[in-house]
């Protein structure tokens, strides 16, 4: 007896008109995601990772079929409910960073808390610790500009990690790094998995990527084929 | 951190962009500032004007003078309770810049006529009356040149030449200070006897500038000005009798069309920075487009977006508006003691400030809206675009 999904997916299609023209995506895609599981998405490009990944973050709508998280569907709340549970549910990691050139490493990732009713000493509190998790204590002053990629990336992980949400999000996270550095992020990723229990679900068109996650699914033609790396996994 | 800090930051990404329409913006509110309380400052005899005073011009223009005859035959006319005249002196005292507003009045009548507006003791009143060259000085006059009742002045004429002297000047004692009858009434300026000018000036014998009038109701006004005008029809001077407000509105004019001048250059100004403003908060949120896509993928409402870039035009328009309205109170400040004689009680005005800060906010929303719609309609994943 398994506990139930953390994430479900059942009869997902997503399908966009683009020039009078219709182009299907996704016709029938059914997945389940467990609790504490680190999947990794793979696939040709163009085959629907990162709209499989919006849907899952409650960011894109499908045009058919449920999505479940944690026991509620959340394909058809209203775009102000949906912010919420992001803002409760998703910590979200991008191949370019995405942080604020305006804001320091300290106040990026003091952004998601702003949504909470925490005071102020508080959220400079967690922020702080979050940026100490990913090994970041001496940049809290520094601005994006002065960082580099890895780094950058380790501040959005702390943004991500900050209001504690269950699952990550990773599109491509590190499409845009060096193998030593890509490596560094995933070792991060793994133990975020591992230690703290973080669901993953990460988006990789590069097989040494995903070989840190526990099972890997490959996207093809609007279906999966699932590919579990057993013995294979970086440990 | 609050989502005023956002708002701050936002403005200032670029520091020389932000600078510049600050500047833009400041520029416009000083404008506004100096050139609004310039109007006002012109325009208050309007309000200070009573409904049943009528005044009689010259057809051709207020500066045309008129025969002093004139005086007893609008007395005459039915419906006329009282009536004066007084005639533009073009005084100043010492230099030309020390400019005054000095008329000379038939003494005893033109008391009478304006008993509400100027309070001069029973006292001070005799003393006036007794002596063909004595001044009463409005207490503002007397308080700007440290005058008193006894004091002799010399006061000079830029129309006139006195004949006696050959010189420009004319003496006067101090007889009494002329104080406000009520909070709005004007009291900067001088009045003495027309005799002593009409008897010392050569030329222009018994012309008088213009006679004013009360009726014995403001109702019968328009009546009585017909009449009067009808009265001196087809002979040499030809009048023109309008209500005290209107010609106090003419007498402004004289120096220029001031409200239509601060309508246009307040207005002009306006519609610039507003198209410049707004054009560049546009592209400055277009810009971010990926990071309001980001705010909202972290779960910012889209409200609360919309309400941080609305924010942001209305924290630009009001620093560089209210440093703007500050400037045009320092320099209204610095231009009072030199231009007393022209615009009385010259500042910065509890409604200009006032309808200044109505623009900052104006300013702001119509600046900000158009940005802020397109921050909240914004499409997240078409605002992340393609990684
Ligand atoms: N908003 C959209 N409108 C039209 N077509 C889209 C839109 N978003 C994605 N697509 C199309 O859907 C397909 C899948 O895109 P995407 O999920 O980004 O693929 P991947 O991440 O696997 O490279 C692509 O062919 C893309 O052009
Ligand atoms: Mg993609």
């Amino acid at each position: 007896m398994t506990a139930p999904d953390l994430i479900r997916l059942s009869g997902v299609a997503k399908r966009f008109t683009k020039a009078g023209q219709g182009i299907t995506i996704f016709d029938h895609l059914d997945m389940g995601i467990g609790r504490g599981d680190f999947v990794a998405i793979m696939g040709p490009s163009g085959s629907g990772k990162t709209t499989l990944l919006n849907l899952l973050g409650g960011i894109d709508q499908p045009t058919g079929g449920e999505i479940w998280f944690d026991g509620a569907r959340i394909d058809r709340l209203p775009e102000g409910r949906l912010a919420d549970w992001r803002a409760n549910n998703v910590g979200f990691i991008f191949q370019f960073y995405n942080l604020m050139p305006t804001l320091t490493a300290l106040r990026n990732v003091e952004l998601p808390l702003l949504l909470t009713p925490l005071g102020r000493a508080e959220r400079r509190q967690r922020a702080e610790i979050a940026l100490r998790i990913v090994g970041l204590s001496d940049r809290l002053g520094h601005y994006p500009r002065e960082m580099s990629g890895g780094q950058q990336q380790r501040v959005a992980i702390a943004r991500a990690i900050v209001s504690d949400p269950k699952m990550l999000l990773c599109d491509e996270p590190t499409g845009d790094l060096d193998r030593g550095t890509a490596d560094e992020i995933l070792r991060m990723l793994q133990l975020l998995n591992r230690e703290m229990g973080k669901t993953i679900v990460m988006v990789t068109h590069d097989p040494e990527a995903a070989r840190y996650a526990g099972r890997i699914l490959h996207l093809d033609k609007g279906r999966f084929v699932e590919n579990e790396l057993a013995g294979a996994r970086v440990s | 951190m609050n989502d005023f800090t956002l708002v701050r930051a936002n403005l200032f990404r670029r520091k020389l962009r932000a600078m510049l329409m600050i500047v833009a913006i400041f520029i416009a509110f000083l404008i506004f500032g100096v050139l609004a309380s310039f109007e006002r400052a012109f325009s208050s005899g309007e309000t200070t004007a009573a409904a049943n005073r009528l005044v009689v011009n010259n057809k051709i223009n207020f500066t045309q003078p008129l025969p002093l005859a004139y005086l007893g035959r609008v007395r005459g006319v039915e419906g006329v309770r009282l009536a004066s005249h007084f005639s533009w002196f073009g005084g100043y005292y010492q230099e030309p810049r020390n400019f005054l507003i000095a008329f000379a009045v038939e003494p005893d009548s033109y008391l009478d006529i304006y008993r509400d507006d100027l309070r001069v003791t029973a006292e001070e009143r005799a003393r006036f009356l007794a002596d063909q060259g004595s001044l009463l000085v409005g207490d503002v006059v007397a308080a700007k040149y440290g005058w008193k009742i006894g004091d002799r002045i010399p006061l000079s004429s830029n129309i006139w030449t006195n004949s006696s002297t050959g010189g420009r000047r004319w003496d006067f004692t101090i007889a009494g200070i002329l104080r406000p009858g009520k909070p709005q009434s004007d009291t900067n300026l001088v009045v003495f006897h027309y005799d002593y000018l009409n008897e010392t000036r050569g030329v222009a014998r018994d012309s008088i500038g213009v006679v004013v009038l009360e009726t014995v109701d403001a109702a019968v006004n328009e009546t009585v000005a017909a009449r009067i005008d009808s009265l001196f029809a087809n002979s040499f001077a030809e009048t023109e009798t309008v209500t005290e407000a209107a010609f106090n509105k003419q007498f402004a004019a004289q120096f220029g069309n001031i409200a239509l001048i601060v309508g246009l250059v307040v207005g002009a100004a306006f519609v610039t920075i507003l198209m410049i403003v707004g054009n560049t908060m546009v592209m400055a949120i277009r810009e971010r487009t990926r990071e309001v896509a980001v705010l909202k993928t972290l779960g910012f409402p889209s409200p609360r977006i919309f309400r941080l870039v609305l924010g942001e035009s209305l924290l630009l328009a009001f620093l560089g508006g209210i440093p703007g309205l500050l400037a045009a109170a320092a320099a209204l400040a610095a231009l009072r003691p030199l231009l007393a004689g022209f615009a009385p009680g010259l500042a910065l005005a509890p409604p200009v400030a006032l309808t200044g800060v109505g623009l900052m906010l104006l300013l702001g929303l119509a600046t900000g809206a158009l940005p802020a719609l397109n921050a909240l309609r914004l499409n997240i994943v078409t605002g992340l675009g393609r990684d």
